[in-house]
């Protein structure tokens, strides 16, 4: 079913755990449809990312995914960051499965919003840059 | 190689060779077709009659009420279909579960957009319908009520004969989809009061692509595959004889190894569902404790998503199934974890592991300790666990 790249960052996924006081942090999907990717990044003051983690719950691909995005944005500028896009890291990891596009979408998305919360933080405006709408927060609270 | 641990017995099981050898002849040596005058073909039937024999003495009817089908999604599609066009002057209701297996649901959509009105009944927590909301369901035009006799997903018995009364005593046809259930726990259709009943080959350590359906005399039901004068004329198609006479041995062993095979194996899935629940925390038992087929486990882990545990028990050579959407196909979760009334959140967590007559404790053992090693590792990485840890503090 999936390509042995995603089955590589699968079982050996790089970069996952926490970050204390990370320069922006992010949290898409919803449980409701069984997917949710958090993603850390700590950016040094000429906005590189020096480090990348992340945090999945979901099926194999979306783990992978998530990894490999985590992989593509370090040593990247938050300029460069904003271009690896669903497309590139699912051509990183050799293809999905049709029906797991939407997990690439979420690696994305995932990028997206740490890179809105390290803007926000900072008061910049990242170019090319929109807000996320797959905000899990804003889902749980509309829930609860 | 490593050892394969197969806990996937719901979905299908392994044929068993004494119902390989069983078939084989009919391949080469009796391949006359049934229906034939001469003396060669006779031994086809022959061995049909013989299968059909066995099979209506373990449901206790006669031979003659036993129709074979391709399988049990042919046999519930005719079931409902059938009956839904032979009664429509009657009247154009049916009754079902929110829990049946899509060969039932699927159908009935199929009828809803011709027509006909369906009534889904919502289960308890355990999965159980109540008899008195199938009573009070029923209506003057209620034609048929179809209920399963067991679940698929979380292995919970309904009460058939309680249901099957209040169906006759309202003089309604009562069908059950006994696809899991046939060849694993008793069934009488006469005491249970069971006008139609749908069953496969595959389940019960027989072939795939051979079921029947039992059609009570009397029951007005149209013809689902038109053609020759096969199964009285209501099925047409030159009979799967290999099949049938596998099918006709699968049936035959089952019914001969019932009660040790149900004690054996409900004494394993007590073992299996105990440890998990003892083990692993924040984990649910899915379905009923009590009224349960003996090979069914089905669990919840909560902040972890079944596909990632299904692949890395596959990784370990174990291999279990899920009602996670991204095991399903659709973004929603199974039906069936839903309509216990689970969170979808919580329902994409879920393990079902099905046991066979071959399943040992060393394979449980095993199996155990990948679920507690796995399930921790994936919270490790899971968000949610991350936010639970952190309200806990």
């Amino acid at each position: 079913m999936y390509s042995e790249k995603v089955m590589d960052h699968f079982s050996n996924p790089r970069n996952v755990g926490e970050m204390e006081n990370p320069s922006g942090v992010g949290t898409v999907g919803n449980a409701k449809c069984g997917d949710i990717m958090r993603m850390y990044l700590d950016i040094d003051d000429n906005g590189v990312i020096r480090e990348a983690k992340f945090k999945t719950f979901g099926c194999g691909a979306a783990v992978a995914t998530s990894s490999m995005a985590t992989e593509l944005v370090k040593g990247k500028t938050v300029q460069e960051a904003l271009e690896v896009t669903n497309k590139a890291v699912m051509e990183a990891l050799d293809g999905l499965p049709p029906v797991k596009v939407h997990c690439s979408l979420l690696a994305e998305e995932a990028i997206h919003a740490a890179l809105w919360d390290y803007a926000e933080k900072n008061h910049i405006q990242i170019e090319g840059l929109q807000k996320p709408v797959n905000d899990i927060e804003e889902l749980e609270e509309e829930e609860e | 190689m490593k050892e394969l641990i197969y806990l996937d017995n719901a979905a299908t099981t392994k044929t068993r060779p004494e119902v390989v050898d069983a078939m084989l002849p009919y391949f080469t040596e009796y391949y006359g077709n049934a229906s034939a005058v001469y003396d060669f073909g006779a031994k086809s039937k022959e061995a049909m009659t013989q299968a059909r024999e066995t099979i209506g003495k373990a449901l206790n009817t006669d031979a003659g009420n036993i129709y074979f089908t391709a399988g049990g999604s042919e046999s519930d599609n005719w079931a409902l279909k059938g009956v839904a066009e032979a009664y429509q002057d009657k009247g154009r209701h049916i009754i079902t579960t929110k829990i049946e297996h899509h060969a039932i649901l699927h159908t009935c959509e199929y009828l809803e957009k011709r027509g006909y009105e369906i009534t889904y009944l919502d289960v308890d927590e355990t999965g159980t319908v109540s008899p008195e909301a199938v009573e009070a369901a029923i209506r003057e035009d209620t034609i048929l009520i179809s209920v399963m006799f067991a679940n698929n997903e979380i292995g919970t018995i309904e009460p058939i004969a309680q249901i099957g009364e209040i169906a006759h005593a309202h003089g309604i046809l009562f069908h059950t989809d006994a696809v899991q259930a046939f060849g694993q726990v008793p069934i009488d259709v006469e005491a249970m009061h069971i006008d139609m009943l749908s069953a496969s080959g595959h389940k019960l350590n027989g072939p795939k692509g051979i079921g029947f359906l039992y059609i009570r005399k009397g029951v007005k039901i149209r013809s689902f595959v038109h053609g020759g004068a096969q199964e009285k004329k209501r099925r047409a198609g030159t009979e799967n004889i290999p099949g049938i006479v596998g099918l006709g041995k699968a049936v035959e062993i089952a019914v001969a190894t019932m009660d040790e095979r149900m004690k054996k194996e409900s004494e394993l899935r007590d073992y299996l569902i105990d440890r998990v629940m003892a083990e692993v925390p924040y984990t649910r038992c899915n379905g009923s404790r009590e009224h349960r087929l003996p090979n069914n486990a089905n669990f919840c882990f909560r902040f972890i998503e079944g596909e990632s545990l299904l692949i890395m028990l596959d990784m370990k050579g174990i291999c279990g199934s899920s009602g996670s959407a991204c095991t399903s196909g659709s973004l929603d979760p199974s039906h069936v974890l839903l309509a216990i009334g689970l969170p979808h959140e919580i329902a994409h967590g879920s393990l079902r592991l099905t046991l066979s007559h071959e399943t040992t404790k060393e394979q449980i053992d095993k199996t155990v300790d990948a679920i507690k090693e796995i399930v921790a590792r994936l919270r490790s990485m899971s968000p949610l666990y991350e936010d639970f840890i952190k309200t806990q503090k």
